[in-house]
């Protein structure tokens, strides 16, 4: 098994994506990504979350009996959780009303359990902090993606809203793709998150096997392989 | 017996374990709490300021509506059992309008908490959402940066629409739900309707003469 730092990385980011391919999370996924810019905050906030759990729970797992590492874990995320909502209310406090009650939500996003009992209870600090950020920013690229698919096709804009992120500085930052659009509701309900999220996870298993092909139609690799390893 | 021994000091130490996780845990929220709270208090003092400007115009008054102030007591139909502070414009002297919060306690997620301005007459200079837990995407549609179905409360009032046009369409009054959220739009209708039934039957008070020493503020520390 290869436990390098950059296999840990790719795992996050792509082979064990936890939108696309571990399916975690979904509730704030499906939720929240009306928008980019809300995809992208509540993207941002479970990364932080992440790195923050699975260092901890990497830091303690040498100290906790397995029979109780469960509710320990739920301990330390919920306390986590509940001190990052506190500390966006206080610093980042139009972001905080963007994201509404999905902020406190994140205590119950499968994924960082997920991640603490998978992966950060049996792995160093440093392993765990770099599978809790790229798992996090993988988390992030898929939330935002899906919610700019779902602000172009429900509102025909982009980054709508971005000052109550970014400050005031970032109200030019709106794209209007379509002027005068009615606007797509499908997409911005419930639904219209379902067929995205669909369409985006064909697009990775198309892209996987589109690699996977072009690997078998190189003999010399197919050949090599086996080869140095037997 | 041996075994029931080491059973016994497996569950003791387990409760300790989980008991220092629960303090520790605790220890780091209180802590951000107390760090934030004034922080928070002072985001929602702004962003309240903010909003009494945005619904009591500029031409309405001609005096500081943040020194003149009176603390009301609580009531039914402000949603609230601590006092709630009122925010006075005058105009030479002479009241024009009242600027207040109430809380409208039916939301789909919780309270929903308003702020609602009243021109001395009884009419609504506006209504807009301070706080809220509503499902983004739905239920938010009563924020003003999400839709301006909460500017239609402007110059509404008892009489306009009577009686029983305080509603939302699907019971039957003048009011918008959204799609796919009746439960709040139906909140906070209730609850403005019941602000301006406490504006009418508390004009005088809301208005006395008595200034409150001043509004209660984020401790700053």
């Amino acid at each position: 098994m290869d436990t390098s730092i950059g296999k840990v990385a790719m795992d996050g980011l792509w082979h064990n994506n936890t939108a696309l391919v571990q399916l975690l999370g979904l509730c704030p996924l499906l939720a929240v990504t009306t928008s980019t810019v809300n995809g992208l905050g509540m993207g941002l906030a479970t990364t932080v979350v992440l790195i923050m759990s699975n260092v901890t729970v990497s830091l303690i797992r040498n100290v906790v009996r397995s029979e109780i590492r469960i509710p320990v874990f739920v301990l330390v995320i919920a306390s986590i959780v509940t001190a990052v909502q506190l500390a966006m209310n206080a610093y980042f406090h139009g972001l905080y009303n963007v994201l509404g009650i999905f902020v406190p939500l994140i205590v119950t996003n499968c994924s960082i359990i997920g991640r603490a009992e998978a992966f950060a209870s049996k792995n160093n600090p440093v392993r765990s902090f770099v599978d809790g950020l790229t798992i996090g920013l993988g988390f992030t690229i898929v939330l935002t993606v899906l919610g700019s698919m779902r602000e172009a096709i429900g509102a025909g804009t982009l980054f709508s809203k971005a000052y109550l992120m970014f400050g005031e500085a970032a109200r030019g930052l709106t794209i209007t793709l379509i002027h005068n659009y009615d606007g797509f509701l499908l997409a911005i309900l419930p639904p219209g998150a379902f067929l995205g999220l669909g369409l985006l996870i064909a697009l990775k298993n198309l892209f996987d096997r589109r690699a996977a092909r072009r690997v078998a139609e190189r003999p010399e690799i197919a050949v090599t392989a086996p080869l140095s390893t037997g | 017996m041996k075994n029931n021994a080491a059973m016994m000091r497996n569950i003791v130490w387990a409760t300790v374990i989980l008991a220092l996780f629960a303090v520790v845990g605790t220890a780091l929220v209180s802590y951000t709490y107390e760090h934030t709270k004034a922080r928070i208090a002072e985001n929602e003092r702004a962003a309240l300021l903010r909003s009494i400007h945005a619904i009591i115009p500029g031409s309405a008054h001609d005096n500081d509506m943040f020194a003149d102030t009176i603390e009301v007591p609580a009531s039914p139909l402000l949603g609230t059992q601590q006092p709630v502070t009122a925010y006075r414009a005058r105009k030479d002297g002479k009241p024009t309008a009242v600027a207040f919060t109430v809380i409208a306690p039916g939301g789909y997620n919780g309270a929903i908490k308003l702020l609602v301005g009243i021109f001395y007459n009884g009419t609504l200079a506006g209504v807009r959402a301070i706080a809220e837990n509503e499902t983004p995407g739905l239920g938010d549609g009563i924020e003003v940066d999400r839709s301006n179905w909460i500017l239609g409360f402007g110059g509404k009032s008892l009489s306009n629409p009577a009686g029983s046009g305080w509603a939302v369409k699907k019971d039957g009054g003048i009011f918008d739900q959204f799609t796919g959220a009746t439960i709040t739009p139906r909140a906070v209708v209730k609850a403005v309707r019941d602000a301006l039934l406490y504006y009418r039957d508390h004009r005088a008070a809301l208005f006395a003469s008595k200034t409150a020493p001043s509004a209660p503020t984020g401790t700053s520390h």
